[in-house]
């Protein structure tokens, strides 16, 4: 029998997405119901379709002893850093609990790798890529908490977490096994992933890709629109932290175990990961379940499927990707920030852009905004690798 | 409120019951005890990579040399421990990952319409080896996979030991990697093939602590140096030197922006 971690406050949180900068924008972008999708105007990108693009990040300056971090995603991770006093949060928890007890876990699943797509692009007659191009400090998965970590002056442990799309939430339940086990008292974690050739491409290449802005959960749903994202929290004890602070109450784990990229389609994998999470946080009842709901045929039913079992249409459930796009490896931290956001606001996002729900999944699939109290919102997240992760957001 | 603390924090203790290995000249932990042990001399040879027999024939045929290193270390691991391997929660860390295959999308990437293979994308996903690993062995159990760069063994070993401490649980812990292929070798040089895999219990098996402090010097690993500099999953040398001759010893991981790991085995 393995020991329950206890639950963690939310000290500070910080929201980057196409629904917006920071906080204010992301709850307005829910509540007015618009959404941040949009044709897809990168270059080099699949024709046809549409992304969740953040305006202006390559305008974003990295300081300057940091300029050798520079790409989109570490841009987007600074951009994050500057928005809702985050960076100012967290200076003041490394001065209360020291920089070496401050952790940085962060997830990604392709980090800077933009910037070797550039480079291959630059190779030079011998094939050798650019001699200024600095793999390392941008396309290695290690450098986004590296980043983080220098930029916010921390010295405590610094953890890359890429377990696809399940990386951001993975992040709450590391932070939740360090703090626990002694390694940090307070931990940065979160998510940033940002637009690349390689993602698009390869969700083309299975042929994944909606073509107009993804529809979750709708019975014509017809794929995803990626989307690029960076979710930040602060996590402390929740005794250090106002009684009824915005908490992580629980996270569960599992794994499919059954196919690389489809998942196990009766969702036992999801059922488990939802079931652990439930349990960690002490099995009282969720008023909302943020799905992963990407917009595919085969996740989207899966996840019907998995809520189903465990909650019958007793549990009203959405996916907020029809505004934000699926941001992968940062879509399990921006929706857990949603899902805090939901918990403060008493509101259930109704799946963006859905006139006929799917009828198969047998739930209770919200397609407009519903103003309900919400205490405890159970947000999931599904990646490729067969890998499930699901948290249980409320209050400590 | 907590205050604010001096020290680094307490050493997290748990013991390790299984150990797998898979390097030049290393075939095996078990084939490999004596080398390490220094009553054999290391000859450095290339590394086979068996493809994962517990994997369904379609499946088996889709892995990559990256992922047969993986699994052949924690399979390894794993049978030593004697807990079912489909029981072990597991942590894989890495720092390129499936760097081959993400080098082969890469290069097909700079053709205009940029078409990659299914196969190759969905393998390119960082938890490419856990995947294969619960699928061999019909494991539903909860994994992470971890970057690290040059830290990956000693931030992966950590993570790895903080979940045995705060969870209770046994956890397969796997560090790999291989090499990229040109031009990314260039830029991120890997010698040679490199796996290590420990099975870690809260009881039951040889001592281990692990602690972070804020500064250490390098415990070398002898005549294997140079493949541990090669390599960051090599950097366990230090460690399978002393596992393997069964001694005491206290081995320090100083990691790439300050700051160190420093393990303590058979204390």
């Amino acid at each position: 029998m393995s020991l329950m971690l206890p639950p963690l406050a939310l000290a500070a949180r910080s929201a980057v997405s196409a629904m917006g900068t920071g906080l204010a924008a992301t709850r307005e972008a829910l509540h007015a119901r618009r959404g941040g999708l949009a044709p897809c105007d990168l270059p080099g990108m699949p024709e046809g379709i549409w992304t969740g693009r953040v305006p202006g990040l390559e305008e974003v300056a990295l300081p300057e002893a940091l300029t050798r971090y520079a790409c989109r995603n570490n841009r987007l991770a600074e951009l994050a850093l500057g928005t809702d006093g985050f960076a100012e949060a967290v200076a003041a928890a490394a001065d209360h609990y020291g920089a070496h007890r401050v952790a940085v876990v962060l997830g990604t699943s392709t980090a800077g790798i933009a910037e070797t797509e550039a480079a291959y692009a630059r190779r030079g007659e011998d094939g050798a890529l650019p001699t200024e191009f600095d793999f390392t400090h941008t396309h290695d998965l290690h450098a986004l908490p590296r980043y983080v970590r220098a930029r916010l002056g921390l010295s405590g442990p610094a953890v890359s977490i890429s377990t696809a799309c399940t990386s951001g939430a993975r992040s709450f339940l590391e932070a939740q096994v360090m703090i626990a086990a002694g390694l940090c008292d307070a931990a940065v974690v979160g998510g940033v992933d940002t637009l690349c050739r390689m993602t698009l491409h390869g969700f083309r290449a299975l042929e994944l890709l909606s073509r107009g802005a993804c529809r979750p959960c709708a019975a014509d749903r017809d794929g995803i629109s990626i989307g690029e994202a960076a979710g930040l929290v602060l996590l402390v004890r929740a005794g250090d932290a106002a009684p009824g602070s915005l908490a992580l109450l629980g996270a569960g784990a599992s794994a499919d175990g059954h196919h690389m990229s489809s998942p196990h389609p009766e969702g036992l994998g999801a059922i488990a990961a939802m079931r652990a999470a439930l349990d960690a946080a002490g099995d009282a009842p969720v008023d909302y379940v943020n799905m992963h709901g990407t917009g595919t045929r085969a996740n989207d039913a899966m996840e019907g499927n998995a809520i189903r079992a465990l909650f019958a249409d007793r549990v009203p459930c959405s996916s907020t990707k029809g505004w934000s796009g699926h941001t992968l490896g940062a879509s399990g931290a921006l929706e857990a920030v949603i899902a805090s956001i939901c918990v403060e606001d008493g509101l259930v996002p109704g799946c963006l852009g859905v006139e006929t729900p799917d009828p198969e999944f047998g739930v209770d699939l919200a397609v407009k905004n519903r103003a309900a109290p919400v205490e405890r919102v159970l947000s999931n997240s599904f990646g490729f690798g067969g890998s499930n992760l699901a948290l249980v957001m409320g209050r400590a | 409120m907590t205050g604010k603390r001096e020290g680094p924090g307490r050493p997290m203790r748990c013991d390790i019951a299984g150990i797998g290995l898979l390097g030049p000249g290393l075939p095996s932990w078990e084939a490999s005890r004596a080398v390490l042990a220094g009553g054999v001399p290391w000859e450095p040879a290339p590394v086979a990579l068996p493809p994962p027999v517990a994997l369904p024939p379609t499946e088996r045929r889709r892995t990559s040399p990256s992922v047969r290193l993986a699994l052949a270390a924690a399979g390894e691991a794993a049978a030593g421990s004697g807990l079912p391997a489909a029981e072990l929660e597991t942590v894989f860390a890495s720092s390129n990952g499936d760097g081959a295959v993400v080098g082969s999308i890469l290069e097909a990437l700079t053709v205009p319409d940029g078409a990659i293979s299914p196969t190759q994308f969905h393998n390119s996903v960082h938890n490419a080896a856990a995947g294969y690993w619960g699928i061999a062995m019909g494991s539903t159990r909860a994994s992470v996979s971890l970057g690290g760069h040059d830290d990956s063994f000693a931030t992966g070993l950590v993570q790895a030991v903080a979940s045995v401490v705060a969870r209770g649980v046994p956890v397969l812990f796997c560090a790999y990697d291989a090499p990229l292929a040109p031009p990314l070798d260039a830029k991120r040089p890997t010698d040679a093939p490199f796996a290590v895999a420990l099975v870690l219990v809260p009881e039951g098996g040889v001592p281990l602590s692990v602690e972070l402090a804020p500064d250490a010097e390098v415990t070398p690993a002898g005549e294997m140096e140079g493949l541990a500099r090669g390599n960051p999953a090599a950097r366990s040398l230090p460690l399978l030197r002393a596992l393997a001759a069964g001694r005491a010893a206290r081995i320090a991981l100083p990691l790439a922006d300050g700051g160190a790991v420093v393990l303590e085995v058979g204390a």
